[in-house]
């Protein structure tokens, strides 16, 4: 895989002794027809316990094959997995993680509807990673599995068990998937868009309930979602990743009081609020995410950026560290250098890769 | 909320389209119906964008395809230009629907991906012919024309099928493809749902130039209320069949008068903590359409609830002087709302209300 510049990283969330996750320089590629695509391209981070990482991108940034890979999900002989990732201070890369699933990590996934096995009744399922991971009889895996569903906010656990999947609507399967995630008492929980599918209401009632069990278990996370809001407010720190890279993280205030990378701030401001009034005219990120077989040379995403200056098109820019905060850009945002690259390129009239700028510094 | 009653129908000259009344149930089980959609009304002036907002199960998908008549209504008007879509047959109905096209959540299942991209967006002209057009010149011109105009450049797309595309591009081609009859109507049926965010804002944005453009009118369905409030003029908020609330866009959503309205504003995620008083208070899980309760649909779940919402049914009735109705035996007041924008309290919010009056005087 390519050679990074990447400084160690001393961004971490929470500062007990060993922490839960420690990930360094992490690669995952997938060997394709047209080469090897790099999906995850030199993520670092550290995950204490108790805490949650927000990790944000759009489709296609790594976000989910980052997390599936660390679980040990992607089991295929054309990937290709480099790097350090340490889960309570034991290299788990190269390694079978199958022993850790359930008991030591587990994941609930995006969509309730097809995550659960259709023709199998709620009490068996959950019941399942009850009897082959804590080793309980029938008996008691039906105990533990009505008291599961009580803490998930289940009314009538007793009845819900001898349902199946299709009689519950889609909060009520999340929350069993939630229940069977949490069955071995795990040390690390990985949510991938839990919340995506679901309507506003039980959205909140989902993440609320995630955090209520994370906080009683003690447990760490990290909760993938390309929802900004969804990630302001649930997590500790953030992580904003695109074309396989982590170009800016930082704790969650941090990162929204004082974003640095210009894609971060191109993401805040291409979503309508309630703040703004109706019509009011959106600012999308212009052209698509970086081909991740051949990524483009310099900065990922210069092609889209409306600061990109020449160095940008040409160089990789190395992830810098401020504090806790860290961030891969030359011009970052609100600073000089950014607004002399802004004002460069709406008197040029476009930016180093040729992408028109209005007057008013909006790309289209 | 259940809000029945025609109070927020409006006389305006320029209406396009007139619900009035509109039921639409389907069988379940032997007896049993599904009341999906329930007395339910509202009008659309020309030019114009209604939001339609609400969870799954609430009737907004229905109420939009009910309005083209797939299926048709069990009841009630739809008036459009002057007839009754409901009480249209056949090739009459047949006639009707180039004038109102639909735009559907998951861009790639609806387009047929045997095709090639020029085949789908002229598939309407090759139905209708040159026949639509005062020259009758029309076909490969306009076929380009809207093509360019979604951001599409016909000589690269035209040859490629759907899978070669991207969600974003695949619903610019929709797009392409609602707009090729020259519709007055649209009906946009959670048209971005599928999306990442900056698509999202793509395709929103392009769906303001087009009805800048094309002189549309549109039927906005979306769950996701930041994005309704965005596009919309007018919005209608919809529970289990029926009308909540429904008013002028900025105004609703600074001043929801309906309880519902207030509970799902209070859950949108980074929204500030807004409404936190009825941020608890939805629980439960959405009754039955089947056997949709009593009174007002929303009374099982309202924090506000007396035994009147059990046995009454709410009707819609204006809230102010404006356009705002809403559908609620006990609505919060809307004069003493403070302004989410400014976050000032209740006391100078009054003040302010009170404030342009005075100097006026």
């Amino acid at each position: 895989m390519s050679e990074l510049a990447v400084e160690a990283n001393p961004v971490s969330v929470g500062t007990n002794a060993t922490p839960v996750l420690e990930v360094k320089d992490y690669k995952v590629g997938f060997k394709t027809e047209r080469g090897l695509a790099r999906a995850v391209d030199g993520v670092n981070f550290t995950l204490g316990t108790g805490k949650t990482l927000g990790i944000v991108g759009e489709s296609g940034s790594g976000k989910s094959v980052l997390n599936r890979s660390i679980m040990g999900l992607v089991v295929s002989s054309r990937q290709i997995e480099e790097g350090s990732v340490k889960f309570h201070g034991q290299e788990i890369v190269g390694t079978n993680r199958q022993p850790y699933w359930g008991k030591k990590m587990s994941m609930i996934f995006q969509d309730p509807m097809t995550s659960l096995n259709p023709v199998m009744k709620i009490g068996k399922q959950i019941g399942e990673p009850l009897r082959m991971h804590l080793g309980m009889d029938k008996k008691q895996a039906a105990e533990r599995a009505t008291e599961l569903l009580t803490q998930v906010g289940i009314p009538e656990p007793g009845r819900r068990l001898k349902q199946y999947p299709h009689e519950l609507s889609g909060g009520m399967r999340q929350r069993v998937m939630i229940a069977i995630a949490l069955s071995g008492e795990p040390d690390f929980l990985v949510a991938d868009e839990p919340t995506t599918a679901l309507d506003v209401t039980v959205q909140k009632y989902i993440l609320d309930l995630l955090r209520k069990l994370q906080v009683e278990r003690n447990m760490a996370m990290t909760l993938i979602t390309h929802d900004l809001g969804v990630a302001r407010g649930r997590t500790d720190e953030l992580l904003v990743m695109y074309g396989g890279r982590s170009l800016e993280q930082a704790p969650t205030e941090t990162l929204f009081n004082n974003m640095r990378h210009p894609y971060t701030e191109a993401l805040l401001e291409s979503i309508p609020t309630l703040d703004h009034a109706k019509h009011t005219r959106l600012n999308p990120i212009p052209g698509s995410p970086p081909d991740i077989v051949n990524p483009p040379k310099g900065c990922r995403f210069a092609p889209r950026c409306k600061y990109a200056q020449p160095e940008c098109v040409t160089d990789d820019p190395p992830s810098v560290v401020d504090g806790d905060h860290a961030y891969a850009c030359f011009f970052p945002v609100g600073t000089e250098a950014n607004q002399l690259a802004l004002e460069k390129n709406i008197a040029a009239g476009e930016t180093a890769v040729g992408l028109p700028v209005t007057k008013n510094g909006q790309v289209f | 909320m259940a809000g029945s009653g025609n109070a927020h129908l409006r006389s305006d000259p320029n209406t396009l389209l007139r619900i009035e009344n509109m039921v639409v149930e389907f069988p379940a089980g032997r007896k049993g119906k599904v009341h999906a959609v329930s007395d339910v009304s509202f009008d659309v002036v020309e030019g114009e964008t209604l939001g339609i907002v609400g969870e799954s199960g609430c009737g907004k998908s229905t109420t939009a395809k009910a309005i083209i008549q797939m299926p048709k209504p069990t009841a009630g008007n739809v008036w459009f230009n002057g007839k009754d879509l409901a009480s249209l047959e056949g090739e009459e109905m047949r006639r009707m629907r180039p004038e109102i096209q639909m735009i559907f959540q998951d861009p790639i299942s609806s387009l047929n991906p045997r095709r090639k991209v020029r085949e789908i967006v002229s598939e309407g002209i090759s139905v209708w012919g040159s026949g639509r057009s005062a020259d009758g010149a029309f076909t490969q011109d306009r076929i380009d024309e809207v093509m360019t105009s979604v951001g599409l450049k016909p000589e690269m797309v035209s040859d490629r099928r759907p899978h070669e595309f991207s969600g974003g591009q695949c619903q610019r081609i929709a797009v392409a493809r609602a707009l090729v009859l020259d519709p007055k109507v649209i009906i946009c049926d959670e048209p971005v749902s599928a999306l990442d965010v900056s698509v999202q804002a793509q395709i929103l944005n392009l769906l303001e130039d087009m009805k800048e453009r094309y002189g549309l009118t549109l039927v906005f369905i979306s769950h996701d209320l930041s994005v309704v409030k965005n596009v919309s003029d007018r919005v209608m908020v919809m529970y289990l069949g029926k009308v909540c609330e429904v008013g002028d866009g900025d105004h609703l959503f600074d001043h929801p008068a309906h309880p519902y309205t207030r509970a799902l504003l209070s859950a949108v995620p980074g929204g500030g903590g807004r409404f936190e008083d009825s941020a608890e208070s939805l629980e439960g899980e959405l009754p039955s359409p089947i056997n949709p309760p009593d009174g007002c649909r929303f009374h099982t779940r309202c924090p506000r609830a007396e035994d009147k919402c059990r046995s009454v049914e709410p009707q819609l009735a204006a809230v102010d002087d404006g356009d705002h109705f809403v559908a609620c035996h006990f609505p919060h007041e809307v004069g003493v709302q403070f302004d989410l924008r400014n976050g000032g309290d209740t006391a100078e919010a009054a003040a302010e209300v009170a404030g342009p009056e005075e100097a006026d005087a």
